[in-house]
């Protein structure tokens, strides 16, 4: 029997579902160019791993093989309208600069993946913590992107300068390509070079 | 007329490609692209479902879920876009299903072809991705038609391309770490690079 604590930690490095598992890239790119979106999406995503792990976990002996992916995808569909109607409540501003993104997390692969993977197998509790550790670990991946992103392509940081830029009379030429979709990739590929440098083990064969 | 339709298929297949300035579908996009004909009978298949699913959300959206859309069954009040993600995640898992049955009756040299791809098109969020945002424009049935099959034909595209080049690939000598998945992102994102090339163009 794994232990708890193993089941919270290992997904942040040693199986991190975005940089080995190729899960949950999908919603997730396009809202790092900025921090505090990324925010709010890492903690929907958390809420949502968690609590849709621990439902199908509580289910798990009465859902019918044969329709498992329906109730799995009902159950995630439920929780993510939550998180949207609470946004759209409390942070509408963030909300409408997240567009479609917030409600992609139902196909978001993470939360579906585990709920596969994991939930259908282990008690609740189990259940829930590897929910919070691989929605961590997506919030490991998209933080260091949009801190980066951020603070390179714009010289601020959550709104307070860090580098002033050329534009305002300060010294720091900011970096547009940074602010740009596709910068997410190499700070992702970059990111996977860094980790399989230190993690031997997870390098693929030739 | 005609024009407009040319105007929105034209941007979704290059301006607005889902694939590489969206970025939806990513988990397929990287995960079935070894090979240029598995990712072209994926990319065939996400076209299909593609052009069926936006069109039909579109008509739940305009006929049962817009704000005042009920008027017609004596309820102008009512407001059920709330409820819109579970409708088109499970029209979306029917369609597919369907679509399933029907080509493994009618085509099943097609049906073999595409394989274990169909049942996890619902999962793309290529798929439903597409639907959310023909909502968030507002477009009517036609464009929806369109815009459906625009940006299935701009994912096929994506994913054949990069399929090709990692063909191409497996024969050069990449650094330890990086090789697999992590070249494979860099790739993608020099390719999302170049279409941002047709992002110039106003239609």
């Amino acid at each position: 029997m794994t232990k708890p604590k193993e089941v919270l930690v290992e997904p942040i490095f040693e199986q991190n579902p975005i940089a080995l598992q190729v899960l949950g890239i999908c919603s997730a790119l396009a809202v790092t160019s900025k921090l505090a979106p990324t925010l709010i999406m890492c903690v929907s995503v958390i809420f949502v791993t968690a609590m849709s792990n621990a439902s199908v976990a509580l289910i798990r002996k009465q859902i019918p093989s044969s329709i498992r992916i329906i109730v799995q995808m009902t159950i995630i569909a439920s929780l993510v309208i939550v998180v949207e109607q609470v946004l759209k409540a409390y942070a509408f501003d963030v909300y409408k600069t997240m567009s479609v993104f917030v409600s992609l997390i139902i196909t978001n692969c993470i939360v579906m993946g585990r709920a596969e993977a994991f939930a259908m197998k282990n008690p609740v509790g189990m259940s829930f913590l590897d929910g919070i550790g691989n929605g961590l670990g997506y919030s490991a991946v998209l933080l260091f992107v949009a801190v980066i992103r951020e603070s390179l392509g714009s010289g601020k940081l959550l709104g307070y300068t860090l580098m002033k830029p050329v534009t305002e009379g300060g010294w720091y030429p900011t970096n547009g390509l940074l602010l740009l979709p596709p910068s997410a990739f190499f700070i992702i590929g970059i990111f996977i070079w860094i980790l399989r440098t230190w993690k031997k083990n997870q390098v693929e064969a030739a | 007329m005609f024009e407009q339709y040319l105007a929105i298929f034209i941007k979704s297949v290059f301006i607005e490609n889902l694939a590489l300035s969206f970025f939806l579908g990513m988990c397929t996009f990287l995960a079935v692209s070894k090979k240029v004909e598995t990712a072209l009978s994926l990319g065939i298949a996400v076209i299909v479902v593609q052009t069926i699913t936006v069109p039909v959300n579109n008509l739940i959206y305009q006929n049962l879920l817009k704000p005042g859309a009920l008027a017609w069954a004596g309820a102008p009040d009512v407001d059920l876009s709330f409820i819109g993600l579970i409708s088109y995640i499970g029209v979306i898992a029917a369609i597919v299903q369907i679509l399933e049955m029907a080509l493994d009756r009618y085509f099943p040299a097609l049906y073999n072809a595409l394989g274990i791809f169909l049942p996890l098109i619902t999962v793309n969020c290529a798929i439903l991705g597409g639907s959310l945002l023909m909502i968030e424009r507002d477009y009517q049935f036609g464009e929806s038609v369109v815009y459906g099959f625009g940006s299935g034909t701009g994912w096929a595209l994506a994913i054949t391309a990069l399929a090709g080049i990692r063909e191409k690939l497996k024969y050069s000598d990449v650094p330890a770490g990086l090789r697999g998945l992590g070249i494979t992102f860099i790739t993608v994102g020099l390719m999302s690079l170049a279409f941002m090339a047709f992002g110039g163009i106003s239609l």
